[in-house]
């Protein structure tokens, strides 16, 4: 008998505060995704034991495609990041202000 | 009723004038765009005495048919055709409609002889008698409406013909504006009879006349008050009048035709076409029309009495004349008024188109101090002017004796005191008109006078200064028409034994029957006798004063306030720069700048203003931005809350 | 309410859950706090490990591989490979705020609000809701039935085909995607795009000498 889903989706949901949290907070572009992946992470968590309580294969089935999405969507933002920020020591995320209104 | 299918010739005929001069005016030239104008107002007479002579043979009950040429406005519960009414009415208008329509334009052609816009002339000329046919022939309010208004607009095209001449312009603009204001009554009418009839149309089962004994009284009262309205704009009623000395701007023969015979009638034509519907109205609607019409009377004759132009006594006399006839509709002798509509046709452009005799022949001269025993001069413009003169003022056996008295009998059995007043306007009438041609004809030659004191003042090259000439048989001819018809015209309704009452009896079926007080014929004979010494001390008096003496001996007889017309014009005139300027400059500057362009330039400032605060959110910070979604995330959450229930 | 079943669970499980709980949120706190992004790298890869132990507990084993082979092993090294590319490494300046105190109390604020919210909602709705669908098994080693991976796979290939297909063509965009992203500019370009650099790199200099003298100015005070 496993522990009652109701723990692993108080954890998540924590998870997901922290992360949220360190995105609006934090300057640096790189810690600022990773708190994304924080996020993703709390989300897949949840979305597993919601398969277990539900007792469906297809919460398991989102978590790979959300696996793959975060993959795909690291892998060019990265590539965005080192793009704009080339030879820029020490940039942060508030020197892109340009559209300001 | 094969003939008359053809009654669309009647309005058709002009307007192919009209037509045919647009096009080809100007290359026809003078004169023959003048006879071909003429022919085709000729033309169109021919016609409608055809249709007269196939009326007059239908049997009396049968005499109203509606000849339907067009569906016109089909619209929902409202269907107007272009059709033409052929009844003892309409046909009446248009037979002396057309007839001195037809006198003028051969008129027209020796007096606009020389004008540069000679073509332009008649192509007004034969628009307006198009319109009039329009309006006197339609089966319907709004067709009638249409040649309404079609009459208008030329009586503003014709008025200001020499528009090159500001006071032309002018004059032109303040008879179509003051026609609005007519006009918006008739409109008014017109909406109150389609809401209480369901139609426009004169006759037949849905017709507004033939229903109109169901309109409910107060609705009938406000329709007459309204189309009064519209008469009073049309046929210079007071207060309405003040355009119609100010159209003696324009040519005499537009005077002739238009402010004379025909479009000035058109508000006693109308308010004589609803007379089905004055009966169902309450008594004070007649009563308005009466006292109207008889102070309009005797307003006109005071000023024509003190004029000096030629033209304008006899434009203040139509005034007057009109009053008579207004004042005959609200008596309920529709009868009278009509024959005096007809009479006074035959008179008033008799007497019209002698004054433009009279200035043509004084080379463009129209001031009667400057004129004097033109007789000798002009002898067929004189003796004709006599029988226009006799014939206004009333003397017998011409036509005016006997329509100025039916009026009068009717007026006395009205009341006694308009018929008071009728007696003093007649007086004046006589007076006034006696006054002109003892001033133009007779006398001293005051233009030689003249012309010989500007001749010494500086060096005058005018040859023509030189003595008056009779005109020429294109205008001399009409005068003698209608000087005949002037003369012989009362044959029509003589008031003898009952059986030569022709017009009485012809008009019976297209007007209300009216229970009025038969008089005894020692009363008619008594009040005919009145009349006419009125008349007689009226010349006398004129005699007296214009004939013996010179003129200006009499400068008492012509007070400042009567030259002045009463100062109405400068009234109107003050008010709306006084206090009309400043209700405009409320509206302006106030109204207008403050409130309206405040509320329209507000907008703008609060949208801006709006903007640029709501703009501050925008601080180019993306983690600012991923706060502002967060907090979107939450509010959702706690909405969701709420509607789960907590 | 909330339903603690604490006592339906083995002790195992239930210490599991903790301790993995408790590696997770330190993990959590070591991104969020640490000054250092590669510390910040390195707790993350902590986190995730903590998670593939929770999956492995909710009988997600196939899931608890992958999430160890790709997020721990390939993206956060990717994180760590262009942390040291681009020399981001140079620590945060957390006691400063440029975007003003809202922003952190806000921060702080929110989420926290939101979490309070959040687990509101999920208790009062007895956290999961819906009839568990005829999809088939999630458990397979503890139901006995199929293992894991055959169900995953199964419904992958199955029922979840088109989508199986649709990211594996992401997958090559977002591969195009980084290597157009990431490539060199032409020689023509680049003497331009030096110039601007530079340029950039002068304004940010001299932004970064403000911000100093500014802390030197309030650490003396």
């Amino acid at each position: 008998m496993s522990l009652g889903g109701e723990w692993y989706l108080i954890l998540a949901a924590i998870l997901f505060t922290i992360g949220a949290f360190g995105l609006l907070v934090r300057r640096n572009i790189l810690v600022m995704f990773m708190c994304v992946e924080l996020m993703l992470n709390a989300v897949n968590l949840s979305f597993v034991t919601f398969a277990r309580m539900l007792n469906d294969i297809g919460g398991q089935v989102v978590v790979f495609f959300v696996l793959v999405v975060a993959a795909a969507e690291v892998v060019v933002g990265l590539g965005i990041i080192v793009a704009i920020f080339r030879r820029r020591a020490g940039a942060t995320a508030d020197d892109l202000h340009i559209l300001k209104g | 009723m094969g003939t008359l299918d053809y009654a669309w010739l009647i309005p058709a005929l002009p307007l192919a004038g009209f037509v045919v001069l647009v096009v080809a005016g100007r290359k026809l030239g003078e004169p023959l765009a003048g006879w071909l104008a003429t022919t085709a107002v000729g033309a169109s007479f021919l016609t409608v005495l055809v249709m007269f002579a196939k009326v007059v043979s239908m049997p009396a009950d049968s005499r109203h048919v509606v000849v339907t040429m067009f569906d016109w406005i089909p619209v929902g519960g409202l269907n107007v055709h272009a059709a033409l009414l052929l009844d003892p009415l309409s046909i009446t208008m248009a037979l002396f409609v057309t007839g001195v329509a037809t006198l003028i334009h051969l008129y027209s052609i020796g007096y606009m002889h020389g004008d540069e816009r000679f073509s332009k002339f008649f192509i007004y000329l034969n628009l307006f008698v198009f319109s009039m046919l329009v309006l006197v022939l339609a089966d319907n309010f709004l067709l009638s409406f249409l040649g309404w208004e079609g009459v208008g607009a030329c009586s503003y095209f014709l008025i200001s013909f020499w528009f090159t001449r500001s006071s032309a312009a002018v004059a032109g603009k303040k008879a179509f504006v003051t026609n609005r204001v007519g006009d918006f009554g008739f409109m008014i009418a017109m909406f109150l009879m389609f809401g209480a009839v369901g139609s426009l149309n004169y006759i037949g089962p849905a017709g507004v006349l033939t229903n109109a004994g169901k309109i409910p009284e107060v609705t009938a009262t406000a329709i007459v008050l309204m189309l009064f309205v519209g008469a009073a704009g049309k046929s210079a009623q007071l207060p309405l009048y003040v355009w119609l000395p100010d159209a003696m701007e324009g040519p005499t023969p537009v005077s002739a035709l238009i402010h004379a015979a025909t479009m000035v009638t058109a508000g006693v034509y109308l308010l004589c076409r609803v007379s089905p519907i004055i009966a169902a109205a309450s008594g004070t609607a007649t009563w308005v029309i009466a006292v109207i019409g008889a102070v309009t009377a005797l307003f006109a004759a005071t000023i024509a009495c003190a004029q000096d132009d030629i033209k304008k006594v006899l434009a203040y006399s139509t005034i007057s004349q009109l009053g008579y006839m207004v004042l005959a509709v609200g008596s309920g002798a529709y009868v009278a008024a009509i024959f005096h509509m007809i009479t006074h046709a035959f008179f008033k452009a008799l007497l019209f188109l002698g004054a433009g005799s009279v200035i043509h022949g004084m080379h463009d001269e129209q001031d009667m101090k400057r004129m004097g025993a033109l007789r000798l001069w002009m002898p067929i413009t004189w003796v004709t002017f006599l029988v226009g003169w006799l014939a206004i003022s009333g003397f017998p056996p011409l036509s005016g004796f006997w329509s100025k008295d039916e009026i009068l009998a009717g007026a006395w059995s009205k009341n006694p005191g308009l018929w008071a007043v009728g007696l003093v306007t007649a007086l004046l009438t006589a007076y006034y008109m006696s006054r002109q041609v003892f001033l133009v004809f007779y006398g001293e030659e005051r233009w030689r006078h003249r012309a010989a004191e500007t001749s010494d003042a500086h060096v005058d090259d005018h040859a023509e200064h030189a003595e008056p000439h009779e005109s020429p048989l294109v205008m001399t001819l009409p005068l003698i028409v209608l000087a005949v018809a002037a003369f012989v015209g009362g044959v029509i309704n003589l008031p003898l034994f009952g059986r030569t009452l022709f017009l009485e009896h012809w008009l019976e079926p297209s007007l209300a029957h009216v229970e009025a007080a038969t008089l005894t014929s020692g009363a008619k004979i008594g009040l005919g006798a009145l009349a006419t010494i009125a008349g007689l001390a009226g010349l006398a008096i004129a005699y007296v004063t214009w004939y013996r003496r010179r003129p200006e001996e009499n400068a008492g007889l012509e007070p400042l306030v009567l030259r002045r017309a009463w100062y109405v014009d400068a009234g109107l005139a003050a008010f709306v720069s006084g206090p009309g300027r400043m209700v405009a400059n409320w509206c302006a500057y106030v109204l207008d700048k403050r409130v309206v362009d405040g509320a329209v330039n507000g907008l703008g400032t609060l949208v801006r203003n709006g903007g640029a605060q709501l703009r501050r959110l925008q601080t180019g910070y993306v983690r600012n931005y991923a706060l502002g979604l967060a907090a979107g995330v939450v509010l959702l959450l706690a909405w969701t809350l709420v509607r789960v229930g907590l | 309410m909330l339903a603690f079943s604490v006592f339906g669970a083995t002790p195992v499980d239930f210490l599991t859950f903790v301790i993995a709980a408790a590696i997770v949120l330190a993990g959590a706190f070591g991104v969020v706090f640490s000054r250092n992004p590669v510390h910040s790298a390195l707790s993350l890869v902590m986190t995730l490990f903590g998670v593939a132990v929770l999956f492995v507990e909710q009988h997600a084993d196939f899931l608890a591989a992958v999430q160890v082979i790709v997020y721990a092993g390939a993206i956060v090294v990717l994180f760590l490979f262009v942390i040291m590319l681009l020399g981001v490494d140079r620590e945060e300046n957390v006691d400063v705020e440029p975007l003003g105190p809202v922003q952190r109390w806000a921060g702080l604020l929110i989420p926290l609000v939101g979490l309070f919210l959040l687990l509101f909602l999920a208790g009062v709705r007895d956290w999961a809701t819906g009839t568990p669908s005829a999809r088939g098994a999630a458990s397979g080693s503890a139901a006995g039935g199929a293992p894991n991976v055959d169900l995953l796979g199964r419904s992958l290939f199955t029922g979840f085909l088109l989508p199986f297909e649709v990211t594996a063509v992401l997958l090559v965009i977002a591969v195009v995607g980084a290597v157009v992203l990431a490539r060199r500019p032409p020689r023509a370009e680049q003497a331009e795009m030096l110039a601007e650099q530079r340029a950039l790199d002068e304004q940010l200099a001299k932004e970064r000498d403000a911000e100093l003298v500014a802390e030197h100015l309030e650490g003396r005070s």
